[in-house]
């Protein structure tokens, strides 16, 4: 449905993108991860047809965003970041506006408008100015017109961003309820997000793709050990010295006193194996007071700074 | 071309934020005004012919009022896009940068008519009083309509260069009062250049319409003139492609 070739992209000097390809096949959600300017606007606007690249190939639903921009156009549905829209429009008249815009039939554009109003929970609002509207409001105004024509793809830049957590988790829903029959590229630097609603990530750093891959698949890939937490009342030395013994462990963190004569630890250990059984008879068998155990997931969070950090992908 | 969607929300828009409303308001009023005084000035002083001279007088001052208002008009037509960031999902819809400009353009140039068209009241009036000749009359609205036109295509391009739009109007009557007075320093300039600056100055294209007298000449120079400026805004607009950001 999408298809992304060498993709590179120039303001004068500064750099948007650089060599960026991916593919994306029908009925996807794909999560567009990167911290700010890392080139996730840059790749939607190319896709969008809003400017095209100094060099590459972009293909939106079979349609060359170079060649034929207006035919592109006629089936991607947009929400910009900032959800831009004119405030002193009615909402009514202003969808009435997108789907003209958009070169719907005169006779479904009536119908369309009520149904797609509907979907998105604003027919309450019709009649009132857009810019009177509240935000999590116009969120929906703005996936309204970007749906209004059925559009094949959807790119939402920052759906959820300004939104309070209920209007997030309803967002995220009615994105997550759209896919199936609409492929979807949404951008977010809320990590998150991306293994809440996505099938698959595309990490963009600094204007290159460092991973694409599903949520997790990124995760088992890059814990390459597993990591075990273990906190324990006293004897700091003692205690550091027979985690060691067990086998199969690599490297003991202290992680210095989490309560008055409580001291916890980070057990790394080799991956295929198990040591929660030796953890805990080694805790019995020295009459250790244990505090907490429990195995440490490698969170999104941290796969994206290891991403992030240096090229390790 | 699919310019209606956005001459429709255009219109629409002129409308709604009340802006014609009060241009329109305050060109009537002072272009009223002007009819009177100008009508006044006839009649008491006698001995000039009003068929010949009422019009030249009257479209002279209203072109005065032009310079003040159209540029009110075309400030916000990209100026206001680009500040509310509208602009994006404009140029993501499936028109061509030509139609967008088009509906714009035309809009306003809709708006500008609406405000001619109106001042059509004042011949009439005087008609039922005095014999009125249409001939003149219809060269001088020409001449009114073609020089708006230029004036509005001045104003667009500006507005697509600019997101304020105080900066906008501010740049467009300076620009529109630049191509008035350019000849008038004749003095200061070689005999050359001042013929130069005569054929590319508003001045005496206009004048030729209030005589009465329409001139292919002069309706080529304000269509050039509207022609070259929407050019410049096309490629304005097409700069988003180089430059990247809005």
């Amino acid at each position: 449905m999408i298809e992304v070739e060498n993709l590179t992209k120039y303001y004068g000097e500064i750099r948007g993108i650089e060599d960026v390809s991916f593919s994306i096949k029908k009925g996807e959600i794909t999560g567009f991860l990167g911290p700010n300017g890392s080139g996730k606007t840059t790749t939607m606007r190319i896709l969008t047809c809003f400017f095209p690249p100094n060099s590459g190939r972009a293909r939106v639903a079979g349609y060359d965003v170079i060649e034929n921009p207006i035919e592109g156009r006629r089936r991607i549905g947009y929400v910009p970041e900032t959800v831009p829209l004119y405030p002193d429009m009615k909402v009514k008249t202003y969808l009435n506006f997108v789907a003209e815009a958009k070169r719907m039939e005169k006779g479904q554009r009536r119908r369309k408008i009520n149904e797609i109003m509907e979907q998105c929970g604003i027919s309450g609002v019709s009649h009132r100015l857009v810019g009177n509207l509240s935000k999590g409001y116009r969120q929906r105004v703005g996936l309204a017109q970007a749906l209004i024509n059925d559009p094949e793809v959807l790119i939402l830049d920052e759906p959820t961003i300004g939104l309070d957590p209920k209007q997030v988790v309803e967002i995220r829903q009615f994105i997550k309820n759209l896919a199936g029959e609409r492929t979807i590229i949404l951008s977010t630097h809320i990590l998150s997000e991306v293994s809440m609603t996505c099938e698959r990530v595309i990490i963009i750093h600094e204007g290159k793709i460092v991973a694409v891959d599903t949520p997790e698949n990124l995760m088992e890939r890059l814990q390459k050990t597993s990591r075990t937490l273990i906190q324990i009342e006293g004897g700091q030395q003692e205690v550091k010295d027979k985690l060691k013994t067990i086998p199969g462990v690599i490297n003991i963190l202290e992680k210095g006193e989490s309560s008055p004569g409580v001291f916890s630890y980070e057990v790394e250990s080799e991956k295929e194996r198990e040591i929660s059984g030796e953890l805990s008879y080694l805790v019995y068998s020295n009459n250790w007071k244990l505090v907490e155990i429990r195995a440490m997931k490698m969170s999104l969070e941290n796969i994206f700074i290891e991403l992030t950090k240096e090229d390790k992908v | 071309m699919n310019f209606f969607p956005i001459l429709k929300k255009e219109l629409r828009s002129y409308f709604t934020s009340l802006i014609a409303y009060i241009v329109l308001a305050v060109f009537l009023v002072i272009a009223g005004y002007y009819f009177y005084t100008d009508l006044a000035l006839f009649v008491l002083w006698g001995g000039s012919s009003v068929q010949e001279g009422l019009w030249q007088y009257l479209f002279h001052d209203i072109r005065l009022i032009l310079l003040l208002t159209i540029p009110l008009l075309t400030m916000r037509l990209f100026a206001e896009e680009k500040k509310l960031g509208t602009i994006e999902l404009l140029l993501t819809y499936p028109f061509r940068d030509i139609e967008i400009l088009l509906g714009k353009y035309l809009a306003c140039l809709a708006v500008f008519s609406l405000m001619l068209g109106l001042t059509i009241l004042y011949p009439i009036l005087l008609a039922i009083v005095y014999q009125v000749e249409v001939g003149p009359l219809i060269a001088s609205y020409l001449g009114m309509f073609l020089l708006g036109s230029a004036f509005i295509s001045c104003g667009i391009m500006v507005s697509s260069l600019t997101e304020n739009q105080i900066v906008a109007a501010l740049i467009t009557s300076g620009t529109i009062i630049t191509f008035w007075f350019i000849d008038w320093n004749e003095a200061a300039v070689s005999p050359t250049i001042a013929t130069v600056l005569h054929h590319i100055s508003f001045f005496e294209h206009f004048y030729n319409f209030v005589r009465g007298i329409i001139d292919t000449k002069d309706v080529i120079y304000f269509m050039l003139f509207t022609f070259f400026f929407l050019f410049l805004t096309l490629r304005s607009l097409e700069s988003r492609r180089w430059r990247g950001l809005r």
